[in-house]
């Protein structure tokens, strides 16, 4: 079976998937994702109907927990800041939501 | 100290009976390390001056005779975090993070005063098959340099073959404990899903991951499994059902007289030669000790494959949403707004096997493909596993070889990643159903001197009849005593 994704719908899915291809690799990967599609395409041939699926391995069902917040610590705040990229007086900084940039456009 | 010549037992004497101290033992270690890692490659992160540290501390303290791994030095996969030890994943988004707390398995063996040597290498949030998908570098097989020690716990499985611990963790979502066990001549276990809790592993597919141990003993992994595993609130899929003292039901008595062993057709379909000729032998010989071995079919082996690369590749896809440049991890630099930091930070952080699996998994779960895909795949699942009800109903173990090849030249497949993903054709099928397997050394290929693993399946929780299935090999054969010749030909 000819395989079926386009890069019109890599460039969808990257979108999805919070991605980006350059346009000069888009050709190969749209290839290499396309093979493994086909694939997947295997799957056609088996009978499933009646089939429920599985989507998971446990038999544990809703595992309840007493719901109560606890309190971290001030050196837990501090270990977790350590790992975020840029903070400020014990917040992360983010960048505009908005893009300034096309604020004069 | 030699690790081939010992095992835990022995060593947990001998530091009770202050044969060693903790800390001979643990600067040994390094040494045996600094001396090899060079070429080997296992390690991505040395825990020396801690290691050494906690080392005085167990030896000032006193080693308890109920302490099994107390000074005992060990290695651990670098995606299960470790608090205050740098833990990536292998991943250049996860370079710089230091976690604010241990896992669950970290937690457990604290509790028993282990020495943690490192952090072990491993291919890009464990998918891969070889190591080659490492941010950072690939590790070398210990039997030939050239060569792949699979993936993609081979940093651990590098790090037990080379002589450097006893054991290492490992994790296992399609194959990664027991490919690179059947690759490096070593032991894997991969227990039955729910066993062993999940907290603190960094997620992959969540309903295929689990913590397991690499060693060079059976006797070794029975016993390091049973100290990781139970109940933990943390983790809702990890089971209540007590955990049984494998290793107190391996010994001199322990054998396979009357055990009924499946040996499925489909898992000699397609396999190299001089797998098969081991894997022959290896039968021939449990069957010569008296397990009566049948031919079975377990007819959705060959779906195995792309089933599991969708539903593995559609939970990775959604774990993996998290990296996002904002709370930890890489953020890309001169970005100009939000939308910029979450795409440029994910396409600069991920490697190339990490987008194409987070790619496929959005593709099978996006509007319009998903019935196709992703509960087609479901379906295959729930197939795949009643082929195993199926033949678990007059049979007490299934026995096949644990990978189609010995392990591969680096540099082989890295380019074609269906071909590297077809490695995984007699692995993923336990993960699909849950259930535990274990690959041991059976024999080396007659080609290449490489060594071949195994893989010996078992019923859910039971891995009491895998483990005593794999002692008996092992303690009638000669393979697990060879040990790799560094950088020389096998």
């Amino acid at each position: 079976m000819a395989s079926k994704i386009t890069e019109q719908q890599v460039k969808h899915v990257a979108e999805l998937a919070k991605l980006e291809f350059p346009e000069d690799e888009l050709g190969k990967f749209t290839t290499q994702l396309g093979n493994i599609i086909d694939m997947f395409e295997d799957l056609t041939q088996v009978d499933t109907d009646n089939v429920e699926p599985m989507t998971s391995a446990t038999d544990r069902v809703n595992v309840m927990r007493e719901d109560k917040a606890v309190k971290s610590s001030k050196e837990e705040t501090d270990a977790l800041l350590k790992n975020a990229p840029d903070t400020d007086d014990g917040y992360i900084r983010v960048p505009a939501i908005i893009d300034e940039s096309e604020d004069g456009e | 100290m030699d690790f081939y010549q010992t095992d835990l037992s022995q060593l947990h004497a001998d530091l009770v009976n202050k044969k060693i101290s903790a800390t001979e033992l643990t600067k040994e270690t390094f040494d045996h390390i600094e001396a090899n890692d060079d070429q080997v490659k296992a390690f991505l992160t040395m825990n020396k001056e801690a290691a050494l540290k906690k080392a005085a501390e167990v030896d000032a303290a006193g080693i308890q005779d109920d302490q099994l791994t107390a000074g005992v030095p060990l290695a651990v996969k670098d995606n299960i975090l470790t608090k205050g030890l740098r833990t990536t994943a292998a991943s250049k988004i996860l370079e710089n993070f230091n976690p604010v707390y241990d896992a669950t398995v970290i937690e457990k063996l604290n509790a028993n005063n282990f020495i943690n040597v490192g952090k072990t290498n491993l291919d890009e949030f464990a998918m891969g098959s070889s190591t080659e998908n490492s941010a950072f570098f690939t590790t070398h097989n210990p039997w030939d340099l050239t060569r792949v020690p699979g993936g993609s716990s081979g940093g651990s499985a590098a790090a037990v073959a080379a002589g450097d611990v006893l054991g290492a963790l490992g994790t296992d979502t399609g194959g990664s404990i027991r490919m690179p066990a059947s690759f490096n001549g070593v032991v894997g276990m991969k227990p039955t899903y729910g066993r062993v809790s999940r907290w603190g592993i960094i997620a992959f597919g969540s309903s295929f991951d689990q913590v397991g141990w690499l060693t060079r003993t059976v006797k070794d992994n029975a016993l390091l499994t049973a100290m990781i595993s139970g109940n933990d609130p943390h983790d809702m899929t990890s089971s209540v059902k007590e955990v049984p003292d494998w290793a107190a039901q391996l010994n001199d008595d322990t054998n396979v007289k009357g055990l009924r062993i499946a040996v499925p057709k489909e898992y000699f379909e397609g396999i190299n030669d001089d797998v098969h000729d081991v894997i022959k032998a290896a039968l021939d010989h449990l069957e010569s000790l008296g397990a009566i071995v049948d031919e079975v079919s377990l007819p959705h082996t060959k779906y195995g494959v792309p089933a599991y690369y969708i539903l593995a590749s559609s939970e990775a896809s959604s774990n993996l949403q998290r990296y996002d440049g904002i709370r930890y991890g890489f953020r890309a630099k001169d970005v100009k707004n939000i939308e910029d930091v979450y795409v440029r930070s994910r396409t600069e952080g991920f490697g190339e096997e990490v987008k194409r699996r987070i790619m496929l998994g959005t593709f099978s779960l996006s509007a319009g493909f998903y019935d196709a895909y992703f509960n087609k795949a479901a379906k295959v699942r729930r197939l795949m596993a009643q082929d195993f009800d199926n033949v678990f109903k007059d049979h007490d173990v299934i026995v096949g070889a644990t990978g189609a090849t010995p392990a591969f030249k680096i540099g082989a497949e890295i380019d074609d990643p269906q071909t590297m993903y077809m490695n995984d054709v007699l692995t993923v099928p336990v993960n699909m159903a849950g259930l535990p397997a274990m690959s041991v050394p059976a024999g080396f290929s007659a080609k290449n001197g490489m060594p071949v693993g195994l893989q010996i399946i078992g019923k859910a929780f039971d891995e009491q009849t895998v483990y005593n299935t794999g002692y008996v090999f092992e303690q009638t054969t000669d393979v697990h005593k060879k040990a790799p010749k560094l950088g020389g030909q096998n």
